[in-house]
């Protein structure tokens, strides 16, 4: 029986492993040092906030792994053996594996800042780092202050995390405005003023220049380069991630960022493949980046290995870009591509609509040749995954996204449409009369 | 704001507290009058009884209702057992000696709590009620933004099984078990309601009175609990405001005001089988002597049951009922909701759910058929079981144990459910239609659910939303009662509550959206 071996038990190792055990027979090891059973690592947030315990983060029963005979082992691999296709573990343990699939995800971003090291000093990626949260900042008299550098995803949920146990939060970052190396202007500016509804000490155009440590090796304070010193019990490094490749670095397996592979996530060395955040594509994928740090591309990615290693060949191909976040009360939902000005292509332009009082607004990506639609963000409106991604598909111009805009609502029912006024914005704009047409369920289920 | 708070909590805890202390004050001394006249009124035509209250209880004051309590309820048993020896069955008394000693209780009663009945309620119902507003309505500030509230609830002692879920546990299974086993302890509260009771129906209030009001009171607070809670979330607000709407109209008020119009009382819209003794004998008496009005009900009832809730589970799903206008669903959504996230997500609770809902639903239609060839054919026994001992089986063990001490005294460590989930017969029934014909299902958003696990965690009838969601399935389940909540707390917009055509419904993919177009089609091509 061939022995498959995952190295790291995220998204994409899970999803691998449960698509080959429902498409074959093969012995399934998956190996992680993290946690015993595979838990939602976008969830650690709502465990600190007290929304659910950590064994909610869990999405499968302790018992489905021996019923779908998965065998789990908690360990550290130290080093891969490519030649004797096998793994040596932290414990001496030996494993010999016939395929191994890395995926072993991200590692916070440390940029050598002084004081780094520090006690109370903290990035947020793993159980273990929730873990150290809980520690330093379990309430605010113990913290009086936090400090955050790095303004992100992982930052902003970090700042409502401490705010959801009233912990002062500092909040420092690079840009001019809040993640605008992804949001258009409108929305990062909108973002910007919700932070700061919510108490939160936003700093732009800011950086981290040291940690002060106090007598005992914690962190007491940062300074910035606006010349500002902070005082503060807990600082998080929030900066980004990068692939947690390092155990590789000997191992004969390419290596650039990630772990570097092709189409159908093969490595340079025959029989071992990556997927997830780890895995790095030689050549990026339409407006994707060579490397996808997001939950859904893990998932994909899995899905596409399982069939290759089954026997069927297969290249991991993605559809069309989405992704989604939460910043602090805002859903915030994107399809297809909508650059923000500083790498919007020349020929890409926006619509935006924003709500006179409410924090929501919408922008559409089109064509200026040929209006064709490149891509939505919305924010404090759901959209309907599978529409907006047909019109993609269809390559359907802006003007036809406006008149059936009814039909890619996904609010839940009695909430207020606004269909009407951002049409009527629209039509303002560009001289035209559209009216936008009555949802329709044939519509929405044609083709589906 | 948190002070006030804390004044809100404190105000409660007095109201609370002395509503907790009555049942064991009052002073209690029944005049031959009143023996006379319950005599008469309850055609009582046992006078070993009569003698021996004349012997024991007449004209002596009682402090506390249990001495009092523990004569009459003797009395009873000893003239019945005197009865049945010497087979004189027209002299034995069929009511309960709870029942019995609640009746002649509430006639006995004197001194200051009858005296003072509006300040009475003023000091347990009124300060209760003050009380928890003050302590509710802070949170329009404190909570500041709209948005989720979950923050810290696994972190507080209420609501995360600490020691203060258990007390209200134990409060609440101990205030069930007296209102339906020891009903002689309640007639203190039912002096404080005896005017509104008079105004309402022109007779003084029992205990089911006071229950009834409590209730609709229970969900009018906890109501503006959820207002503040959800105020972000039109479809909680409506939904919200339509079951505290049946609950008062419906449930408290209008049958009252039938017996006013000396109509019988009815509720409409308790449905059988849930309304489990509709066609028991007594009440089918009832109806037909009605006139007119009785046999409205009739019809009204049994077209509730074959023809409401089909069309209108086709239409909208079950949620119609159980979250929109039932009043068990009605106190789950209300008083219930803190305790939401502690309904059990395993496979194993599932399967008990299963079988007990749908054991519960065959005892309740085999009893009715029981019951209704009894009627027709005017046997007591079916098959050599007496149908009145099923009828009593049922009564005590599913409408007492199970809907009341459990289905609602089990609320801070079960979920707010267990009764709707495990229980209810009429949800099984509502939930066959729901899961096989309607066009109510959950949305699944095509690829955006992370598996981060609130949907699951707040499903208060333990589905495991996320389970669906995270493959890219419809949640289609017989138990969702549509209460939107999975919907509002999921961070990515996944979920949707929809009424829908049928087709395309129920959709298992393999392979989620925004994925190869091409590996889909594979995939799905093999399964
Ligand atoms: C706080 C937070 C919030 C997020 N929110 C979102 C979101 O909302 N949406 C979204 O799309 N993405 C989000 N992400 C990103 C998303 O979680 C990741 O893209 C995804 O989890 C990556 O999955 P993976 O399977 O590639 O790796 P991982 O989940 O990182 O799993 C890798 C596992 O391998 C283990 N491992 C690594 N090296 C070794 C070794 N040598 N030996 C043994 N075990 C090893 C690790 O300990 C880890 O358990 C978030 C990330 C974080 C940290
Ligand atoms: S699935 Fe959703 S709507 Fe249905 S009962 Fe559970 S939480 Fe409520
Ligand atoms: S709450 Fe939403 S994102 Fe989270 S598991 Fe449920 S459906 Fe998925």
């Amino acid at each position: 029986m061939e022995h498959v071996v995952i190295i790291g038990n995220g998204i994409a190792g899970i999803t691998a492993a449960r698509h080959i055990r429902k498409l074959s027979n093969k012995k399934i090891t998956v190996i992680s040092a993290e946690s015993d059973y595979f838990f939602s690592r976008t969830a650690l947030m709502y465990v600190y906030m007290g929304h659910m315990k950590f064994e909610h983060t869990q999405p499968y029963e302790n018992w489905f792994w021996k019923k779908n005979r998965i065998e789990l082992v908690n360990a550290y691999v130290n080093k891969v053996d490519t030649e004797n296709k096998t793994l040596l573990l932290q414990n001496s343990q030996a494993i010999k594996f016939d395929k191994l699939i890395i995926a072993t995800g991200s590692k916070p971003n440390m940029f050598g800042w002084p004081g780094q090291d520090l006690k109370g000093v903290q990035g947020l990626y793993s159980k273990q780092d929730l873990e150290l949260l809980e520690a330093n900042a379990p309430n605010k008299e113990i913290c009086k202050r936090a400090v955050i550098v790095g303004g992100g995803l992982i930052g902003i949920e970090m700042a409502e995390m401490l705010r959801s146990r009233d912990i002062p939060v500092t909040f420092l970052v690079r840009e001019a405005s809040f993640w605008d190396i992804v949001l258009p202007q409108g929305e990062s500016q909108m973002i910007n003023e919700h932070i700061r509804e919510h108490h939160i000490d936003l700093q732009l155009n800011t950086n981290l220049v040291e940690i002060i440590s106090d007598e005992n090796g914690r962190a007491k304070a940062v300074t910035t380069d606006k010349g500002e010193t902070i005082a503060c019990n807990v600082v998080g490094l929030t900066a980004g991630v990068s692939p947690n490749v390092n155990f590789l670095k000997d191992s004969g397996i390419s290596l650039g960022k990630g772990v570097l592979v092709n189409q159908f996530l093969e490595t340079n060395i025959k029989d071992i493949y990556a997927i997830g955040d780890c895995a790095e594509q030689h050549q990026a994928i339409g407006n994707r980046r060579p490397v996808e740090a997001v939950w859904y591309t893990g998932r994909m990615m899995g899905e596409a290995l399982a069939q290759t290693i089954c026997g069927r060949k297969t290249p991991y191909n993605p559809g069309h870009w989405f992704n989604s976040a939460k910043f602090l009360d805002i859903e915030y939902q994107t399809y297809g591509w909508v650059f923000p000005e500083v790498s919007k292509k020349e020929y890409e332009q926006h619509f935006h609509w924003r709500h006179p009082k409410e924090k929501i607004c919408i922008t559409v990506a089109y064509h200026k040749d040929n209006k064709q639609l490149l891509g939505i963000n919305t924010f404090g409106i759901r959209m309907r995954h599978q529409i907006v991604d047909r019109w993609l598909t269809e390559k359907r111009d802006i003007n036809y996204v406006m008149e059936y805009l009814k039909d890619a609502n996904f609010d839940p029912e009695f909430y207020s449409r606004h269909e009407k006024s951002i049409v009527a914005h629209y039509n303002s704009i560009f001289n035209t009369n559209i009216t936008p047409k009555k949802k329709s369920w044939k519509r929405i289920f044609s083709n589906a | 704001m948190k002070a006030i708070k804390n004044i809100g909590l404190l105000i409660f805890l007095v109201g609370l507290s002395i509503f907790t202390l009555l049942p064991l004050t009052g002073t209690f001394t029944l005049s031959t009058d009143n023996l006379k006249k319950v005599v008469t009124d309850q055609n009582i035509k046992s006078e070993i009884f009569v003698q021996e209250l004349e012997n024991t209880v007449v004209g002596k004051s009682f402090n506390g209702v249990s001495a009092l309590s523990s004569k009459i309820t003797t009395a009873l048993e000893n003239a019945n057992a005197h009865h049945r020896e010497n087979k004189e069955y027209n002299k034995v008394m069929y009511v309960g000696p709870h029942d019995m000693a609640a009746t002649l209780a509430k006639a006995s009663g004197e001194g200051f709590i009858v005296n003072n009945k509006i300040l009475m309620w003023f000091l347990t119902f009124g300060l209760g009620i003050i009380g928890a507003l003050v302590f509710i309505l802070p949170n329009v500030i404190l909570l500041g933004k709209k948005g989720i509230k979950n923050d810290g609830i696994y972190h507080e002692k209420a609501t995360n099984r600490g020691w203060i879920a258990w007390l209200v546990f134990i409060y609440l299974v101990s205030f069930y078990l007296l209102l339906y086993f020891r009903p002689e302890y309640a007639v203190n509260w039912t002096y404080t309601l005896d005017p509104l009771s008079l105004w309402l129906s022109g007779n003084l209030a029992g205990h089911w009175f006071v229950y009834g009001f409590m209730y609709s009171v229970v969900m009018t607070v906890m109501a503006v609990r959820m207002y503040i809670k959800y105020r972000h979330n039109t479809y909680q607000m409506v939904r919200t405001t339509s079951v505290l709407f049946f609950q008062i109209v419906f449930a408290f008020l209008i049958p009252e005001i039938m017996v006013r119009l000396q109509m019988p009382y009815y509720d409409f819209k308790n449905i059988f089988p849930l309304d489990y003794d509709f066609f028991f004998q007594w009440n089918l008496r009832s109806l037909l002597n009605s006139g007119g009005i009785g046999l409205f009900i009739l019809v009204w009832g049994i077209a509730l049951t074959l023809v409401v809730v089909p069309v209108m589970v086709y239409f909208f799903g079950k949620r119609w009922y159980c979250s929109w206008v039932c009043g068990c669903g009605g106190l789950a959504e209300t008083l219930g909701d803190p305790y939401r996230q502690h309904s059990s997500k395993s496979l194993f609770s599932w399967k008990i759910e299963r079988w007990l809902i749908h054991g519960v639903l065959v005892f309740a239609v085999g009893m009715t058929l029981m019951t209704l060839y009894s009627f027709f054919t005017e046997s007591s026994t079916v098959l050599g079981i007496k149908t009145q001992s099923v009828q009593n089986a049922y009564s005590f063990l599913i409408g007492a144990i199970f809907a009341g001490v459990i289905g609602t005294g089990f609320y801070p460590i079960f979920g707010n459910r267990v009764w709707c989930r495990f229980g209810c017969p009429l949800a099984a029934y509502l939930g066959f239609v729901q899961r096989f014909k309607s066009r109510f299902r959950i949305t699944t958003n095509g690829g955006q659910c992370i598996s981060c696990g609130n949907c699951s965690t707040y499903c208060e009838q333990g589905i495991d939303v996320r389970a669906y969601a995270q493959k890219g399935e419809n949640i289609v389940r017989s138990s969702c009662v549509g209460c939107g909540i999975c919907s509002a707390v999921c961070p990515r917009g996944v979920l949707n509550l929809e009424n829908g055509p049928l087709e395309g419904r129920i959709n298992p993919t393999e392979v989620l959206l925004g994925n190869d177009v091409d590996l889909m089609d594979l995939v799905n091509k093999k399964s």
